[in-house]
């Protein structure tokens, strides 16, 4: 006894024959082309060439060689720095975490009216669209050479990203435990606190660790224009060709990002995110 | 109410380890912020003193020098783009072959995973102007600087999102793939690539939006861009000078962001 030979189609029968999956539209193929074309022409503008390429990695040897052994002697300059840049990131963090709150809290377009909400919005972006480095330019001009106009150029990093993470968030809560809350007679801080509050604050919290990465990230930085921190012994030493403690000082920087990276981790689980 | 034998069970929200937890952290915050503002060196005479200066910045910088936008700033501007894009397409093509070994469905293979997560971190833990400084020691201050730093420190963060993306795939159409004897590339062309296609154009979308900010900063270590338009201003103390750059650099980052969320809407 045989069973008949098995017959399938290797198509369903319903797709027609001329339907290619693989087949990209002519639209597509056109938006890929004027890209490519932009990129040539960036390329070509960047003033890429192959000499100076080769002649790049030559200095690029000299430069990772001069690099080694990383130079840990003057560990007093690099723990003052570090200590510096620190601190920097705390209190950035902490006085951001503060003036968002209520900026986030004004920015929600669910909460407030929109002759509210669109001012706080633009502060917001304004805080966002600038490198920390560029603020603490002016924070430089503005408040002399040192940590404060670290703090504050970090300050407005963080009011920047974490407002507006904030105030996304309050806009995603569910409107029913606002209703219940109002519907008691609760004012708008009863209604913030007992209604708005419970639903974002693991959010905000895993927001807050989020920057609290990102300032100290950033505060071995701003030190390159003056800002206090790590950054300027970083660039003096850089410009010093002090290659060997330039090495020595980024390895730390990178150990401390990795530790930050490390807590934030740690935090998240904590609060159960 | 309870008895000796049979006590009321009190509900509580939290276990003893989770109080514990989250006591340690916020005592640690408290402990650090107390730390830091106990021990952090700030001249007040600089705080009084920021207001007058404040003022003093404003005027200085109040008409705004449009008339200087086209001889400086233009040119600038337009190596700040072309930064931003070539930076982000050669970062790519760093990151995605790394992204895919640091995959662990794609490549099974722990040391090659560790080595490609290795890569990932070290060049997302040194910033742009890190790489920045080390490439205009290699290349020279200019334009290739700026485009190298940007490219290696996308590495990272690319990678990172577009590993997790392969390794969120379905199994499914992988298996029937390599059932019917289709080759490694053939796998990451019909297999992979149709699954992680979105997720690869709003993470290259939004690198490019990243990298549109880092490359008007850049300038100030001698890379090229807005930034070294804003580090001679500054030099030279023209602060209407200055203030065009800083609203050609808000322009630009607005104009971007609306972008990314115009394509972001049409493509995914």
């Amino acid at each position: 006894m045989s069973s008949p030979a098995p017959s399938f189609t290797p198509v369903p029968a319903h797709v027609p024959a001329h339907v290619r999956p693989f087949q990209s539209s002519w639209l597509a193929r056109a938006g890929w082309l004027l890209l490519f074309i932009y990129l040539v022409y960036a390329m070509a503008s960047l003033d890429f060439s192959w000499t100076r390429f080769v002649a790049g990695l030559e200095h690029g040897a000299k430069f990772i060689s001069r690099m080694f052994p990383p130079d840990f002697t003057r560990w007093d300059l690099l723990v003052k720095g570090m200590a510096e840049s620190l601190q920097m990131a705390v209190l950035a963090s902490f006085i951001g975490v503060i003036i968002s709150l209520p900026l986030g809290l004004l920015a929600a377009r669910n909460l407030m009216p929109g002759f509210i909400t669109w001012p706080v919005r633009v502060i917001i972006i304004a805080c966002r669209s600038y490198n920390p480095v560029i603020v603490a330019i002016v924070a430089v001009k503005a408040v002399g050479f040192g940590a404060l106009a670290g703090i504050i150029a970090l300050t407005v990093a963080s009011v920047g990203f974490v407002a507006k993470l904030f105030a996304e968030a309050i806009e995603e809560i569910s409107m029913k435990q606002i209703e219940a809350v109002r519907a008691t007679g609760a004012s708008f801080g009863g209604v913030v606190i007992f209604g708005v509050l419970p639903q974002v604050m693991f959010r905000f919290i895993g927001f807050a660790a989020y920057e609290t990465d990102a300032n100290l990230r950033n505060s071995t930085l701003v030190g390159i224009v003056g800002a206090g921190g790590i950054g300027g012994t970083l660039f003096a030493a850089f410009q010093r060709f002090d290659y060997d403690f330039v090495f020595a000082i980024v390895l730390t920087i990178i150990a401390l990002i990795m530790l930050g990276e490390l807590l934030q981790i740690g935090v998240k689980k904590v609060f159960r995110q | 109410m309870g008895t000796p034998e049979n006590p009321v069970r009190e509900w509580q929200r939290f276990t003893l380890t989770e109080k514990l937890g989250r006591f340690t952290v916020y005592f640690a915050i408290v402990a650090a912020v107390a730390w830091a503002a106990h021990s952090v060196e700030i001249i007040e005479e600089f705080i009084w003193d920021a207001p007058a200066q404040v003022a003093d910045m404003g005027k200085r910088m109040w008409p705004i020098a449009w008339d200087y936008f086209k001889p400086g700033i233009l040119n600038p501007l337009l190596e700040t783009l072309n930064i931003a894009a070539v930076s982000t397409l050669l970062g790519i093509l760093m990151a995605v072959p790394v992204g895919f070994l640091a995959a662990r469905n794609a490549t099974p293979n722990k040391f090659i995973n560790m080595v490609a997560r290795l890569i990932l971190v070290a060049t997302r833990s040194v910033n742009t102007l890190l790489w920045a400084l080390f490439f205009v020691a290699v290349f020279g201050p200019g334009a290739l600087a700026g485009t190298l730093a940007i490219a290696f420190h996308s590495i990272g963060f690319i990678g990172k999102l577009f590993s997790e993306a392969v390794e969120d795939a379905q199994k499914g159409s992988l298996e029937a793939l390599s059932a019917a004897g289709a080759s490694p590339l053939q796998l990451i062309q019909y297999g992979y690539w149709p699954q992680v296609k979105p997720t690869f154009w709003a993470i290259a979308l939004f690198r490019w939006d990243i990298n549109v900010r880092e490359s008007a900063v850049l300038g100030l270590v001698g890379a090229g861009g807005l930034g070294m338009a804003l580090d001679t201003a500054i030099n030279l103390f023209q602060w209407d000078r200055v203030a065009l750059v800083l609203v050609t650099i808000f322009a630009v980052v607005i104009v971007a962001e609306v972008i990314v969320t115009q394509i972001r809407k049409k493509l995914i």
